[in-house]
């Protein structure tokens, strides 16, 4: 399968604007950017799927998906003051995530692309998280600790990609608090005016109960964790005591790692980029540890650090100033991609500047 | 990284830590932090006039203090208790002379030898190769033990005359299944592959053939095979080296 294939960087006409589509998992979201302004971002569009009761149900979303994208694609447009005629490229996400709703993504965005004759740019979602954070923070060469629903992993710009230095082997960081806190009964919704219901009812606790916390090597692993939390639970353990030891083995893991990964590498910054880095409990963790090991800490603002097509158009353009373009026939959607397949040619030469000027 | 420093805080901790009726000072001096890693300092130092090493686990601002405490207690008290079963075993490695989990101290053995990684190019081929068939005895004597080291590197053996060494325990897993041996033989794979490319095939095999004398070829085999198995995983393929600049 080809996935892409790459133009000579002369045969690429002037880049200015691209317009990205996210699809993954719980958003769809369409965003307009402009590289060449210093209000890079010319349009942000979403509608968020959030299910009445438990998770989400793949099925309902793509179909929650389907009947919004017109709806959200025209308030894009209308937002940034274009045609889709205007527009350079059309940049979507191709992956990981869910497969039906990566798919309505990407039937939108091959459907403009071959309607209006426009190049195709594929992007990882992964990489689009780290680029958007990248550019909004003013990072340079960052540790990224990437944790949602769906992702907790560690990686580090290495030898021409992102690679991958720790992850979960199981479950993902905020799958673990959103199924605890279902099963319990502190949600949905998850989170309320900004904390996770998990981080609130730690807030409470004053017992470190006895949980699994399980750092193997540079990975992670929660399943059991949850499991020895929600037995607590039916043992009828104190709930606050319980959220808090969930919360502590759960993030001070995902520091450690961290951590680790800041010493091995030799890097002097942290990035923070994913939903669940909105919890200001999370945060005061890492500033601690980046205070330790002397690393600058940088938290994406959330309103980007959740899934938003702007990532995807802004990570878009980048690649497509690298010549990255995929035939409409061959854009498929890929469920598990990895961020460290990924090439990512526009930072080896960032990255050499900055070593230069280092 | 910078050269770190001792700290008086630092000195002070181990000093007190020492058991009571002795003099601390006298009992234990430090000399110099010879490395500093993500979770631990390592002290060159003399205990009771021995050469020592002393690990100490400082504390980690970001954990909450009750859960702090008692993870380093955990794994301070897991890695004395895994050096000494090891030795028992018949592996050697640094015999530990003290240990506080309280204060999250081990004080053990220094050994004066050459880290293999850094040795192993003065060495002759059939020298390296004994060097790795040691290593690959210990790991099946850990491995039946049921005893996985966690971070099974070149760097993590150490030579010394005719002794060969495995140091840093810190990573090890007392109830190891398949997986952990798996990775066990993998992560030494890796790291001959990183550093030795060009003798990695054959050391690999001495490394096998000291595993085979002791674990017997069927289990070998098993153990291979998921070493194939968690390669494929294809996340192993190219990572995790230090970056090394253009």
């Amino acid at each position: 399968m080809r996935l892409y294939r790459v133009y000579k960087e002369g045969q690429l006409k002037a880049l200015v604007k691209v317009l990205g589509i996210e699809s993954t998992a719980h958003t769809f979201g369409v965003g307009v950017v402009d590289i060449e302004k210093d209000n890079f971002i010319l349009a942000d569009a979403r509608a968020q799927y959030s299910p009445a009761v438990g998770g989400i149900h793949p099925r309902e979303a793509a179909r929650f998906m389907a009947e919004n994208a017109p709806k959200v694609l025209r308030s894009a447009l209308e937002e940034a003051k274009l045609k889709i005629r205007e527009l350079d490229a059309i940049a979507v996400a191709l992956g990981p995530g869910l497969g039906p709703c990566l798919r309505v993504g990407a039937t939108v965005a091959r459907t403009l692309a071959a309607y209006y004759e426009k190049p195709l740019v594929p992007v990882n979602h992964a990489v689009a998280h780290v680029e958007i954070g990248i550019k909004l923070t003013g990072a340079k060469d960052p540790v990224v600790v990437y944790l949602s629903g769906g992702n907790t992993l560690v990686a580090a710009f290495v030898e021409g990609r992102y690679r991958v230095f720790g992850e979960t082997l199981d479950i993902a960081l905020g799958n673990l608090l959103d199924v605890f806190a279902r099963e319990v009964g502190l949600g949905p919704p998850y989170v309320v005016k900004g904390v996770h219901v998990v981080d609130a009812c730690a807030e409470k606790g004053e017992e470190v109960l006895d949980l699994p916390y399980v750092v193997r090597g540079q990975d992670v692993a929660f399943s059991g964790l949850l499991t020895a939390a929600l037995r607590l639970f039916k043992k009828g353990k104190k709930l606050e005591d319980i959220c808090l030891t969930l919360r502590e083995m759960a993030y001070n893991a995902v520091v450690e790692v961290a951590a680790r990964c800041l010493v091995h590498t030799g890097k002097r910054e942290v990035m923070l980029v994913g939903g669940v880095t909105a919890s200001p409990y999370l945060r005061e963790k890492f500033e601690k540890m980046c205070k330790l090991y002397d690393a600058e800490l940088r938290v994406v603002p959330p309103r980007y650090a959740v899934d938003n097509g702007v990532m995807i158009a802004w990570t878009g353009a980048l690649a497509y100033s690298k010549g990255i373009v995929v035939p409409v026939e061959d854009a498929v959607i890929r469920q598990r991609w990895r961020i460290d397949e990924v090439d990512i040619p526009w930072r080896n030469q960032l990255y050499r500047r900055f070593l230069r000027q280092k | 990284m910078e050269e770190p420093t001792l700290s008086p805080i630092l000195e002070a901790e181990v000093v007190f830590s020492t058991p009571q009726g002795f003099r601390g000072r006298e009992v234990l001096v430090l000399e110099s932090i010879i490395a500093c890693g993500a979770e631990a300092l390592l002290i060159r130092g003399k205990f009771m006039g021995l050469p020592a090493i002393v690990k100490w686990r400082p504390q980690k601002p970001y954990r909450h203090p009750l859960f702090d405490k008692r993870l380093r207690y955990e794994r301070t008290l897991a890695e004395a208790k895994t050096l000494h079963r090891a030795k028992k075993l018949g592996v050697l490695v640094p015999s530990v002379f003290y240990v506080d989990p309280d204060s999250s101290i081990i004080i053990m053995e220094y050994i004066d030898g050459k880290i293999f990684k850094e040795y192993i190019n003065e060495l002759s081929i059939d020298d390296a190769c004994t060097v790795s068939r040691e290593v690959g005895k210990y790991a099946a004597l850990l491995h039946s033990d049921g005893i996985a080291h966690g971070d099974l590197t070149t760097s993590n053996v150490v030579v010394k005359g005719e002794d060969v060494y495995l140091i840093d325990f810190g990573l090890s897993v007392t109830s190891a299944d398949l997986e952990d041996v798996g990775i066990d033989v993998h992560i030494y794979l890796r790291s001959l592959e990183s550093a030795h490319y060009a003798l990695c095939k054959e050391l690999f095999e001495c490394f096998m053939q000291g595993y085979r004398a002791v674990a017997g070829s069927d289990y070998a085999e098993k153990v291979l095979r998921k070493v194939k198995e968690i390669r494929l995983r294809g996340r192993y393929v190219k990572e995790r080296r230090r970056v090394v600049e253009e």
